[in-house]
């Protein structure tokens, strides 16, 4: 890597003998420009044009309020699920040996590659009132399909993968003296445990909770079989804008979707300073 | 740096003294919550999609999948990968290129705008193309004087599929070059080679197993996308009906065969994926930059 000197004054980019320089960043910064920002600046214009007046009575409105509310309110719990199970489904796969295990450490990933229609009505199927799981559960009085459980289930399918690939390597990364260091101290194993391994990974889980929560708050493939989609009750924002636009209610549309896209930018804001704290109470 | 291949092979658990891990029984308990919540939530969604196809034999399974309408889902979801997965491949190249190769101004921040669509709901990522090319769009009026159609058509769902796969091949081969740095192709340059030579020769084949993880996610997500998709296709059957979106109406029509054969194929899609991938990790796991997480 070369440096600058130190008195060289501001400069756009380092010398380099590589070639391409021009026509590669010209290049990524058009294409990026065209399918990127451009349209994405598009629906910050148009929620802008919308004036304040309008733009408020849309975002105040009840629906809209309700479905935001479930929006980041189930992906929030499936987050939390994910954090418990995807960190425990980490360690089991980082600690243990045993039969199988590269098998299982891929199926992780299944959320990823599974197309999140295909996720929606196999979750669906799974857990309607005569499906294989939805028939354990009617005698318990409990319904998962076509309520608010329900879309809860899909986010924690659709995030888990988030949380392990997350806190996997920095679990591989502990070293083994610390805990050893620990246990001869006296430490049980679990003070070891949550008083030595579990502030190591503690912003690790926040990173892996916080893709969790933003992916699930945008989700929508997996989510619109299984949710029902009752307005006020089970209607998530994804959702609600899709049911504008195909109204022809544009600025509804635009305006849900800017509320969405500034919840989320909040939440990632703030995230990154509890990160930024975690890191530093924790080092 | 151990060998990570060479690590999976030793017992793992028993060079650990009882002080620094579980008791056996509390391994098992610990194993056995982590197996029931991965089989609930992973398997059992899996299974049911293959069970559900072949519900009623065979004979409807390949029926459902030989009707008119199915193909030619089939056929869009082909051509629509076609399309995208090779613009993004071209654009992950060059970014990379550019970002890793060089050392400018604004290149972090750059690296975050290229990360983008995956923080944008794949609604919105949709909405932002209506919004452009729609009827009360900006350029609504434009493309409509001039006979071009965008939305509810081919271009439209290319487009929105670029969207949401743009990432995947650019952030695999950027911390990918950025690790092997400038030496082989500065190497390159001093012997005489030029530019197109040293990318040909000496970069493309150092970055091959990286480039094919990145092709194969982007690939995944490019045929199995809805949300985005949805809001750009109009839903007309036959024509601008990719594959997931036909097992949505398939699926609102209450034919479950029908919808579970193609949602069959697309799971086949997903496996295959796992499959490459993994073995991908397995044999060229030193040479992936980012072998985990997305």
């Amino acid at each position: 890597m070369t440096t600058a000197p130190a008195q060289a004054g501001w400069r756009f980019r380092q010398p380099s003998v590589i070639p391409g320089f021009g026509l590669t960043l010209g290049f990524s910064l058009a294409y990026l420009t065209l399918i990127i920002l451009i349209p994405l600046s598009g629906l910050i214009w148009r929620s802008a044009a919308l004036g304040w007046i309008d733009f408020w009575a849309i975002a105040t409105d009840r629906r809209t309020l309700n479905a935001l509310e479930i929006s980041f309110g189930t992906a929030f719990i499936a987050a939390v699920v994910n954090v418990v199970f995807g960190t425990l489904v980490a360690w089991v796969l980082v600690r243990y040996r045993f039969l199988g295990r590269r098998i299982v450490d891929a199926m992780v990933d299944l959320p990823f590659a599974l197309p999140t229609a295909v996720a929606g009505i196999a979750l669906t199927t799974l857990y309607a009132p005569n499906g294989w799981i939805g028939k354990l559960l009617m005698p318990l009085g409990i319904k998962v399909a076509y309520t608010p459980l329900g879309i809860v289930i899909a986010l924690v399918f659709i995030g888990l993968p988030f949380v392990v690939r997350t806190v996997q390597p920095i679990m591989e990364e502990i070293d083994k003296e610390v805990e050893e260091a620990a246990a001869t101290l006296g430490a049980s194993r679990f003070q070891i445990v949550t008083r030595v391994l579990f502030p190591g990974l503690a912003p690790a889980i926040i990173t892996g909770f916080s893709l969790a929560f933003a992916r699930g708050v945008g989700e929508y493939g997996s989510v619109i079989f299984i949710a029902g989609n009752l307005p006020y009750k089970s209607e998530i924002a994804p959702l609600l804008i899709v049911i504008r636009l195909e109204e022809y209610n544009y600025p509804a549309a635009t305006a849900i979707a800017a509320i969405m896209l500034a919840l989320s930018f909040v939440m990632l804001l703030v995230v990154n300073l509890v990160q930024t704290w975690s890191r530093k109470r924790y080092g | 740096m151990a060998d990570p291949e060479i690590k999976s092979y030793e017992p793992y658990h028993e060079s650990r003294s009882a002080a620094v891990t579980e008791s056996r029984p509390a391994q098992a308990v610990l194993m056995a919550i982590a197996f029931a919540f991965l089989g609930i939530f992973l398997l059992l969604p899996l299974i049911i999609v293959f069970h559900e196809a072949l519900a009623k034999g065979v004979g409807a399974y390949t029926q459902a999948l030989g009707e008119p309408d199915a193909r030619s889902a089939i056929h869009l979801t082909l051509l629509v990968a076609a399309i995208s997965v090779p613009l993004n491949v071209v654009f992950g190249i060059s970014a990379a290129w550019a970002i890793a190769k060089f050392e400018f101004k604004g290149k972090a921040f750059l690296t975050t705008l290229i990360d983008l669509p995956f923080s944008v709901s794949p609604v919105i990522s949709g909405l932002v193309y209506v919004l452009l090319f729609g009827a009360q769009g900006l350029l609504g009026g434009w493309l409509k004087a001039h006979g071009i159609q965008i939305l509810f058509a081919v271009p439209g769902i290319v487009l929105a599929t670029v969207f949401v796969t743009f990432p995947f091949v650019a952030r695999e081969l950027i911390p990918l070059m950025q690790e092997q740095g400038n030496g082989d192709e500065e190497a390159a340059l001093s012997l005489g080679a030029n530019g197109w030579q040293t990318f040909w020769f000496v970069t493309l084949p150092n970055v091959k197993w990286g480039l094919l993880y990145g092709v194969l996610l982007c690939n995944a997500r490019a045929m199995g996308e809805f949300g985005a998709v949805s809001v750009v296709s109009g839903h007309i059957r036959g024509l601008t009906n990719t594959m997931p979106l036909h097992v949505e109406i398939l699926y609102n029509e209450y034919n479950a065969v029908g919808a579970f054969a193609v949602a069959s194929l697309l799971a086949g899609l997903a496996l295959v994926t796992l499959v490459l991938k993994t073995l991908l990790e397995m044999r060229y796991g030193a040479e992936l930059a980012a072998t985990r997480g997305h």
